[in-house]
């Protein structure tokens, strides 16, 4: 695995501004603000697969979505391989998105229902100009279909004729044909059936090690990403608060939260020992997020400090960062609790 | 046991469905066949109608129809003031009648998909500039505003056609506006614009055809009222000029004549009837079967 960074966040941010009426432009109110992401910073080196958790809500698919441009970023920089991505003309853009694709959560929405196979699988061969004739069109969109198990006599059938697993490999289909570098999964087992996320966690591995891809993993599932992922990122309320190998980060997490998270994962070895640290509350609304630390309003080792300041995210060797007040104060919520 | 060939068969289309829906539905179906007798009525006046439409014959003069004491079987409807035969001038006057109807439906929801798709896919001002139009369009009663336009135009076939399509692409706007907004939302939207789909590819190839079905039946069911506005332009005096056979115009012949010779207008009108019930009927049909919201 090579340590070359092939795509480069740094402080991103998307903030999604209300609309208002004339009403409340006359009374000069001002627009409630969503801030989704806020400041994200993360690397993701080639070859491997970074796996983002969170809750659902805390901005993990926002920030996948303004990676690719699809929502467009409100402040920050992502660079790929080298290539500035949040400044590019669209016709750049055009290009860059042959690279970059994204695996979609929902089989049943991310499918046009009024195209067959062939033509949803076969729409980046077209719009980037990868086929020579349609008889080559066709056979590659064969080639992709066979090699991610569905067979050529279901080309020309339409979405709503296809199980959740089948339209998943369909979706993942139309993502690798244009032979792109790096993938965005948002999600892509969490709604299907249990037995069949298996099999396309599977076929994601193999495609990423035959293919040469770069994932970035999506999940709310912390078994998910830590039976696939190299290293890990756990977001709250639109920030990063924890992220390094995924060893590192699941068998000894140092922020509160991804302790809380932690202990939320059921032990088959250890049944009844598993101590649960139960976090009190919802999580806090976006559009009116918390003073300081973010996570201080559901922290049992909240003190003053994370009231009134935002902790910075520290080093912690190997590539372990984390941000908390408390960090070095050799407290854990799995000890106390 | 299951049949071999249940299996083997192709699952259907979500068209073959709601055809299937449709098909089931015989008060629609009926209405179609009605829409379709119109249709060929029009198509083959010359060989079905049994008189000239524009030959006058003063001798048959408000002649009653063949049931009617002083009746002939030869004019089954009966003649107007100038002698003409009424059953001649309805089925010229399909002509008119579908004619425009049809015109008018194609030339407005061509603008209202254009106009409709622009507003609700790229927003902005382009949405801004397109939806007070809208709004300032339809603060505008239909008929005032087509008779402006006719009195300011001069009558004529194409200045009937423009004076109704003026305004009647509003309706399939706002619907196709309002389809769009929801459709533009959808994840398979969102996965065009991730391959580096154009603006052009996503409105015409990605939502169109998921917004298709309800801009049909609309413009079915706007047909039926389009025909009552031609012929209320006709009825006017606005519409298509004397002696072309138009059922507006011919119920506005009759109107002097109504109490002794009820047929002059009553005939025109009953046509003007079937035709828009007919068109209305099979429109909520096809509603009920391609639209999904109206499934169950």
């Amino acid at each position: 695995m090579s340590t070359e960074p092939l795509l480069k966040v740094e402080n991103l941010t998307k903030h999604y501004v209300g609309r208002l009426s004339l009403a409340q432009r006359l009374a000069r109110e001002k627009p409630s603000v969503v801030r989704a992401v806020s400041d994200v910073s993360l690397e993701v080196r080639k070859g491997e697969i970074l796996g983002l958790i969170g809750e659902s809500g805390c901005g993990k698919s926002t920030l996948g979505r303004a990676i690719l441009r699809l929502h467009e970023p409100t402040s920050g920089r992502v660079t790929f391989d080298g290539q500035e991505v949040t400044t590019l003309d669209p016709m750049a853009l055009k290009d860059i998105r042959r690279r970059m694709q994204i695996i979609f959560q929902d089989p049943y929405a991310s499918l046009n229902p009024r195209r067959t196979v062939a033509e949803i699988v076969g729409l980046p061969l077209k719009l980037h100009d990868l086929a020579t004739s349609a008889d080559d069109l066709r056979a590659k969109v064969i080639a992709i279909i066979e090699r991610i198990g569905l067979k050529a006599n279901q080309l020309d059938r339409y979405p709503h004729q296809f199980s959740g697993g089948q339209r998943q490999r369909i979706g993942i289909a139309r993502a690798l044909i244009s032979n792109p570098d790096f993938i965005v999964c948002d999600e892509p087992v969490s709604a299907l059936d249990v037995s069949i996320q298996a099999q396309i966690i599977e076929l994601l591995l193999e495609l990423k090690r035959e293919m040469g891809l770069t994932y970035l993993f999506i999940s709310h599932d912390i078994s998910v990403i830590g039976y696939l992922a190299d290293r890990v990122a756990v977001m709250y309320l639109g920030e990063i608060v924890e992220m390094g190998p995924v060893d590192a980060v699941l068998s000894a997490p140092r922020h509160p939260y991804t302790q809380s998270l932690m202990s939320a994962v059921p032990d088959v070895d250890h049944p009844g020992h598993a101590q649960r640290v139960r976090l009190t509350g919802d999580l806090p609304s976006p559009l009116d997020p918390p003073s300081g630390c973010k996570f201080h309003t559901r922290c049992p080792l909240a003190v003053d400090r994370c009231r009134s300041e935002a902790p910075i995210s520290e080093d912690l060797g190997g590539g372990h960062r984390a941000a908390c007040h408390r960090l070095h104060e050799k407290l854990s919520l799995l000890e106390t609790a | 046991m299951t049949n071999v060939a249940e299996i083997s068969r192709p699952p259907e289309t979500i068209f073959q469905q709601n055809l299937r829906n449709f098909m089931g539905n015989r008060l629609a179906v009926a209405s179609t066949a009605v829409v379709f007798l119109f249709i060929l009525l029009a198509i083959f006046a010359p060989l079905i109608a049994p008189h000239d439409p524009n030959t006058t014959d003063l001798f048959r003069r408000l002649q009653p129809p063949a049931w009617v004491e002083g009746g002939e079987w030869s004019y089954l409807l009966g003649c107007d003031q100038l002698g003409r035969d009424i059953l001649s001038r309805i089925i010229y006057g399909a002509r008119i009648s579908i004619f425009i109807g049809a015109a008018v439906i194609l030339v407005a929801t061509t603008i209202g998909i254009i106009a409709g798709l622009s507003a609700g896919y790229l927003r902005g001002w382009v949405d801004v500039v397109i939806s007070r139009l809208v709004d300032i369009l339809l603060g505008f009663p239909y008929l005032i505003f087509a008779i402006g336009l006719m009195a300011m135009m001069g009558p004529g076939l194409i200045n009937i056609i423009l004076a109704l399509a003026y305004k009647e692409w509003v309706i399939p706007c706002r619907v196709v506006r309002g389809e769009t907004l929801a459709t533009r939302e959808q994840e398979y939207v969102e996965a065009a614009r991730a391959l580096g789909a154009s603006r052009k590819h996503i409105m015409i190839k990605e939502i169109l055809p998921n917004i298709l079905s309800p801009v049909v039946v609309v413009s079915t069911i706007r047909m039926a009222h389009v025909i009552i506005l031609e012929a209320s332009l006709s009825f006017l005096g606005l519409g298509v000029q004397p002696p072309t056979a138009s059922w507006g115009s011919m119920v506005s012949d009759g109107r002097a004549f109504i109490l002794e010779s009820w047929w002059v207008s009553t005939f025109p009108g009953l046509a003007i009837l079937l035709l828009v019930l007919a068109i209305n009927v099979a429109g909520q049909g096809l509603r009920d079967a391609f639209d999904p919201r109206f499934h169950e």
